[in-house]
């Protein structure tokens, strides 16, 4: 009891969130209801997985800014693959239809690649992972351009959006969607890598003092290129997801979900200055923030006002974080 | 008028946890050097901070001149004449010496008759002024990352002389210079002594104290143990109030017996030609071998060339006869050689990581399960042995290694290495920054592992500490091996003869 009294006291946005949203759920209909539970689990599964792959890169002191372009183009990657053969519009119409499974190799292929690049630039290199994956960010915007040559692409086989749009129970009464066993999945991979493994450790070691990390042995330069390379796996699985979740890629798709991943880790706790971060925090920190935009949605906010208040809320979070580490000063 | 300049009074402050200062008072004379001692954690830096308004006191009163006075922050402290030298100098080094001198409180002029710019040219006119007043002669708009460590901390000492102080405070300011750059700083605090400044003298090196100090405080564990005239005290003395226990012996007595040749450095060259060049050296198995040198002498990098942190150009390491390729930190240790580096903060302790993750991450190797999964279980066990073993003091062993004194945190990085057994240590300055009870510990550690076979080469500055822990001395000076004495013979004169034999 006293641990969650502490964990309360210690987040506060999460305290006054969680009040909003009973406040919005008891003056607002249907915010309590299947469909809405169903809604927010669906958007956070997706959001977590991004979050997990850029996690490893905050907390040893990086970040990766390449991670919603990475997801647009798995996303447009997977839509081309999976086209309908007899579909209209379809953009490569000598292709030839492909298993959905098949197109989620070659994304994560593809993910794995930039992610390597990403992690070679940064480990090899040294240039500052901000400006590595500012440029791939761009680099992959732009072929996801060319690939799309910016036409929207729908046509999806129905067995790819209904296996990953499907649930178990139905829509009106409990139901719990697939997404979220596929995130749950993740969360508990990434958990048992963070706190099980030596690369976990390792991760931890560099992001609290990468000098210290390699004078102990530790091979940071590999450590270093396998979490890049881990976080453009999942965007490419993410991307993967969300094509079918939105009946339809584009290469817009995906635009700032990199932000939105990096303020969830961030208001879960993950240290901006390295060394420290959880998967349950940054499972908190996505829900938290998928949480903020539904009851805005139910507030009927103006969806402008939207971003202006998910600013405010990230920053607050960090810099409430920071207060804490200045008070032990 | 009050004989002090300044007093503080009943000083108190708790940080959660723990009682930093107790009721603490200092009193300080203009025109004395006041040293205040006490070991690592007595609550000298916390003192120190309260008076330059870093930290606020919970409890307790100021005066200057016999006038009560509150201080808010550090540019509250400098209005009022106080100026302080850091422990570890937070210079800019990207900017010039002048502008770092004036940082905060530019001279300004008005460009066009209204707009505010920096007044460059008064600037650096001022700038010389003062750092010909400490004796330096440099030119005030050189990079200040030009300049050693000691010429930027004269840089630091011009700065607190241009606010015109009238306290000085000078917390650890001899831990990195050499004799030399050392005679210099007394010179120049002879100078301010004279003009009236009070200096607070923070060291833990007891020569430097009885030399220059007129008065002696000395705190313990928070607590004020009291203040004497300097004259006529003694290092036993001082010792025992700090500690608060009698210290007989120094160092440990050492059973340790060296045997045959194990590890072996033949003709190790740098690739940086102003570095190590020509180095061959052997240590025994169970030895203790002493490396001396001034600051410069190349003995870090050499050790980091041997440990693969460093380029070499030629040379060989050999362990029992057998050649190692050593081309980072990871193929060294699986070599069997460790080193504790010299900058603790800097290469190694993770702060923000706990005691455990701290001690275990150089062996994670040797606790896999299935390939893949880590026994945290073992982990656990090891982490809670090493704590015993070296005799560690942590409340448990999820703290936060940052959190713990510097004395605990070197026990901590020992035990790193000792979790993984190695048969060569390498100690970069063992004792840095450690107050006296502590390094006696280490020192025992040290023969510890000496007794049990461990081959073990230990830098160190301190001369007392060399002559006597080392079975073997090898002296180094600019880059070079300039000779070997053994532990017995060892005196400071012959060392520092073998460390000032620079090439014509």
């Amino acid at each position: 009891m006293k641990k969650v009294l502490d964990y309360l006291k210690g987040n506060p946005i999460v305290v006054m969130l969680a009040v909003v949203s009973i406040i919005v759920g008891f003056t607002t209909k249907n915010f309590f209801s299947w469909a809405n539970f169903g809604n927010l689990m669906s958007n956070t599964a997706i959001r977590f997985i991004i979050a997990l792959g850029v996690s490893g890169c905050l907390i040893t002191k990086g970040t990766d800014l390449s991670a919603g372009r990475q997801v647009g183009l798995a996303a447009c990657l997977s839509g081309i693959l999976v086209q309908r053969a007899d579909y209209t519009g379809r953009l490569f119409a000598n292709l030839p239809e492909f298993n959905m499974f098949v197109a989620l190799i070659v994304v994560i292929i593809a993910g794995a690649m930039f992610g390597c690049m990403n992690g070679l630039i940064v480990s090899r290199l040294k240039v500052p992972p901000f400006i590595t994956t500012l440029g791939t960010q761009t680099i992959v915007y732009g072929l996801c351009l060319t690939l799309t040559n910016a036409q929207p692409i729908g046509g999806f086989r129905d067995t790819y959006i209904k296996l990953i749009t499907g649930r178990i129970g139905s829509v009106k009464g409990f139901h719990l969607p697939y997404l979220l066993f596929v995130a749950a999945f993740f969360g508990l991979l990434f958990w048992f890598i963070y706190n099980k493994t030596r690369h976990g450790k390792y991760m931890y070691a560099i992001g609290g003092n990468e000098v210290a990390a390699e004078v102990s042995g530790v091979n940071t330069k590999k450590t270093t290129l396998m979490i890049y390379v881990t976080a453009g796996i999942m965007y490419a699985i993410a991307g993967w997801l969300l094509a079918a979740k939105s009946g339809g890629a584009s290469a817009s798709m995906g635009q700032g979900y990199e932000l939105e991943a990096i303020a969830g880790c961030t208001i879960g706790g993950i240290s901006t200055t390295g060394g420290i971060g959880t998967v349950p925090g940054v499972l908190v920190g996505v829900l938290v923030f998928e949480l903020l935009k539904i009851v805005l949605q139910f507030l009927g906010v103006n969806p402008y006002y939207n971003y202006i208040v998910q600013g405010i809320v990230i920053v607050t979070a960090v810099a409430l974080d920071i207060r804490k580490n200045i008070k032990k000063k | 008028m009050s004989e002090y300049v300044l007093e503080m009074k009943d000083v108190y402050k708790a940080f959660p946890g723990v009682i930093a200062l107790n009721h603490v008072k200092l009193q300080l004379r203009p025109g004395t050097v006041h040293a205040l001692m006490g070991e690592n954690g007595a609550g000298k830096s916390t003192l120190m901070k309260c008076m330059f308004g870093i930290y606020s006191m919970d409890e307790g009163e100021i005066y200057i001149d016999g006038q009560k006075t509150e201080i808010h922050n550090p540019s509250e402290a400098l209005e009022k004449g106080i100026a302080m030298v850091h422990q570890e100098l937070q210079p800019i080094p990207a900017r010039t010496i002048g502008e770092n001198i004036y940082l905060g409180r530019y001279p300004m002029k008005k460009a066009l008759g209204f707009i505010p710019v920096v007044d460059h040219a008064k600037m650096y006119a001022d700038a010389e002024r003062v750092l010909k007043e400490v004796r330096m002669n440099f030119n005030p708009r050189t990079k200040l990352g030009e300049l050693s460590v000691s010429q930027m901390q004269s840089v630091e000492i011009a700065k607190a002389v241009s606010a015109n102080c009238r306290v000085l405070i000078l917390d650890e300011p001899t831990s990195s210079l050499t004799q030399n750059e050392v005679e210099a700083l007394f010179r120049i605090i002879d100078d301010l002594k004279a003009k009236g400044v009070a200096i607070v003298y923070i060291s833990h090196k007891m020569d430097e104290i009885l030399r220059i100090s007129d008065e002696v405080t000395i705190m313990r564990d928070g607590q004020y143990i009291g203040t004497w005239d300097a004259k006529g005290l003694t290092t036993d003395f001082i010792i025992t109030k700090m500690v608060g226990r009698e210290l007989t012996n120094l160092y440990p007595p050492r059973e340790n017996v060296p045997g045959e040749v194990v590890f072996e450095v033949e003709d190790f060259t740098s690739i940086n030609p102003k570095s190590f060049r020509n180095v061959s050296f052997n240590v025994r198995k169970s030895e203790i071998l002493g490396v001396a040198g001034l600051v410069g002498a190349q003995r870090t990098e050499l050790m980091e060339g041997i440990f693969g942190i460093r380029s070499k150009t030629k040379g060989t390491v050999k362990y029992l006869g057998k050649e190692l390729t050593i081309t980072q930190p990871k193929t060294a240790i699986d070599n069997g050689i460790a080193m504790l580096t010299e900058d603790r903060r800097a290469s190694g302790i993770m702060g923000v990581l706990s005691v455990a993750d701290n001690i275990s991450i150089a062996s994670l190797n040797h606790y896999v399960d299935h390939g893949i999964v880590l026994n945290n279980k073992k982990i656990e066990e090891l982490v809670q042995e090493n704590i015993k073993t070296m005799n560690t003091k942590t409340p448990s062993s999820k703290t936060p290694i940052g959190s713990l004194s510097g004395g605990n945190q070197q026990k901590v990085l020992i035990g790193r290495w000792l979790a993984n057994n190695p048969d060569v240590l390498i100690l970069d300055e063992p004792t840095r920054g450690i107050d006296v009870g502590a390094k006696y510990e280490i020192y025992t550690i040290i023969a510890d592992l000496a007794k049990q076979g461990k081959s073990i080469i230990m830098i160190s500055s301190e001369m007392g500490e060399l002559i006597g822990m080392s079975d073997r001395i090898m002296v180094m000076c600019d880059g070079r091996v300039t000779g070997f004495i053994d532990g017995k013979d060892a005196t400071q004169e012959n060392i520092m003869e073998l460390a000032t034999q620079f090439e014509a």
